[in-house]
């Protein structure tokens, strides 16, 4: 049986967040957050609008920098030093609302082009690799398109095979379907819990429980900046402890 | 139907009875007829055919100076935007400093500056240098070459250059900076999260896709350095307008000398101008 707080495996856990707090001016985004995520885990978080969601997320691959605090993601502790910071961004893929493809490159060179700059690999072997990613996310046909020629669910398939490319560790997804057509939600969902089934150690940060309910470990909700609460996902979805949990589900599921 | 389309084809136009002669382009009609005229009046007329053979042969220098500066331009601009961008508060303080302060003055004085006050200076420092240096046994060569510099030896098509593309740098570094501004924050934070450092993000990512933003306006800043190029005739540089001044003075055919140089500027800036409406369309395609 899983324990809701893992403490106990911490040589397992891949990114420790410790005391954790940001804040932009005034708001305060985050306030001392502690969160452990396990090697392999699948890690569901939600919570209402401008609860923090996102600047958790930008936090662990270093896109914000925390104020005070201790994030250390696969045993590299996060400092201001550059060559630690592209260290975990080489491990942490990151997967946007809104795909942030490179409109000037063709598909295939998106999915190349960091593999061939940052991680050394010469045409033929990217080439290779984005070609059998693109055929992973169900769109092979579509290597030679530039972007704007795509719908919104190839944006983001070609957006996940991407960041899959330089064989990270750990995908960080922000609202991967905010931004779909309902009809497009189905199709981004299926290659993420083909990730899940394969045993990548995923954060996702969503409103679709039913992805959650079919491929979640934990579920972390958050709100003004605080982890209210967090637990196995079966659990937290039959018998919330917290009230506010509760409240919000009930809001969501109906 | 039909009857409100027929009403509202009509009415930009605002006169009915012109009808579809509305819509012509009317004012390249008269820069035809006026061209048509000029070339008439060149080949059947002698003073005008005298003021064009006279004057043509300032087309070179203002062509070489215009290329020229606006190439050195282009890569202080580059620098100078990215400068003002950076995170690194020298860079961008130096960068400031210098958009600001050569935005606000004339590029008239700039010139007079340029060629009267920095290039003397700059030599005279020169000269020093290399008095010293001839102290130096290993270094006595380059000091005596240093030392022996004369401030005529600058030619003035040479201060010229420097000083409109002073100038012209921190037009550029503007436009440079709007373009790199105009690109989604997102698309820095995709390639950094790839793993891509600033450099490369700037370089494969930033730059290529600013640089369709910025090619109309620099096209632009481009037939503003023609024209502006026509400052330089101050330090008697024998580009158009100088050269027209100079057949006015020698013949007193004020009309023929200033209408051939008017003329030979609009045949420059004209076609140039169709140039980059072009490209401007075929760049707006491509998005
Ligand atoms: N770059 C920023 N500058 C200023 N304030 C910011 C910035 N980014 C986030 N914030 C603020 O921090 C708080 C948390 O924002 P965050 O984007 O993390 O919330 P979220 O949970 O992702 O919300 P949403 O569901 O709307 O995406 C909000 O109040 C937001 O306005
Ligand atoms: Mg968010």
């Amino acid at each position: 049986m899983p324990n809701s707080t893992p403490s106990n495996v911490t040589n397992d856990d891949i990114i420790i967040i410790e005391n954790c707090s940001k804040s932009f001016g005034e708001v305060v985004a985050l306030s001392d957050i502690n969160l452990r995520i396990r090697r392999g885990e699948v890690c569901f978080i939600f919570g209402p609008s401008g609860g923090g969601k996102s600047t958790l997320l930008r936090c662990i691959n270093h896109l914000e920098t925390i104020d005070s605090g201790r994030i250390v993601v696969d045993g590299i502790q996060l400092t201001e030093a550059k060559e630690t910071i592209d260290q975990v961004r080489a491990e942490v893929g990151m997967v946007f609302q809104l795909f942030h493809l490179f409109p000037h490159l063709k598909v295939l060179e998106n999915i190349t082009l960091a593999q061939r700059v940052v991680r050394g690999r010469s045409k033929e072997e990217a080439t290779e690799v984005a070609l059998a990613l693109l055929d992973r996310v169900g769109i092979p046909e579509k290597a030679d398109v530039f972007p704007n020629q795509l719908s919104g669910g190839q944006m983001q398939r070609v957006a996940i095979a991407r960041a899959l490319a330089m064989n990270p560790r750990i995908m960080l997804f922000d609202e991967p379907t905010s931004a779909l057509d309902a009809e497009m939600i189905q199709e981004v969902l299926d290659v993420m819990l083909d990730l899940a089934r394969e045993g990548i150690t995923m954060v996702v940060v969503s409103h679709e429980m039913g992805f959650a309910k079919a491929a979640a470990d934990r579920m972390v909700f958050l709100s003004e900046g605080k982890i209210v609460e967090i637990g196995i996902t079966s659990e937290l979805f039959n018998n919330p402890k917290e009230a506010r949990t509760k409240e919000f589900l009930d809001q969501i599921l109906t | 139907m039909a009857v409100t389309t027929e009403v509202e084809r009509k009415r930009p136009g605002m006169l009915p009875w012109v009808g579809d002669l509305s819509r012509l382009p009317w004012w390249i009609v008269v820069v035809a007829i006026v061209g048509g005229a000029a070339i008439f009046a060149i080949v059947t007329n002698r003073h005008w055919e005298a003021a064009y053979e006279f004057t043509k042969t300032g087309i070179r220098f203002t062509i070489i100076l215009s290329i020229t500066s606006f190439a050195i331009a282009l890569v202080i601009g580059l620098l100078a935007g990215l400068g003002q961008l950076s995170s690194n508060m020298v860079f961008r303080n130096l960068s400031m400093l210098y958009v600001q302060v050569i935005r606000g003055i004339p590029i008239i004085v700039q010139l007079y500056f340029v060629a009267f006050v920095i290039t003397p200076v700059a030599i005279n420092l020169l000269n020093d240098l290399g008095g010293n240096m001839r102290l130096l046994i290993p270094l006595a060569g380059l000091g005596g070459a240093l030392s022996r510099i004369h401030i005529r030896d600058i030619d003035m098509l040479y201060r010229a250059i420097a000083a409109l593309t002073i100038a012209y740098g921190a037009f550029e570094a503007e436009v440079f900076r709007a373009g790199i501004e105009s690109i989604q924050r997102g698309q820095m934070e995709a390639a950094r999260s790839l793993g891509m450092s600033h450099l490369q993000a700037m370089r494969y990512i930033i730059l290529p896709q600013a640089i369709r933003v910025v090619l109309p306006p620099l096209g632009n800043d481009f037939i503003s350095m023609l024209k502006d190029s026509s400052l330089a005739s101050i330090l008697a540089i024998r580009e158009l307008t100088h050269v027209g001044q100079l057949h006015r003075a020698r013949t007193f055919r004020s009309w023929e000398s200033l209408g051939v140089v008017a003329i030979l500027y609009l045949v420059l800036t004209l076609s140039l101008s169709f140039l980059v409406k072009r490209m401007e369309r075929r760049l707006a395609f491509a998005k």
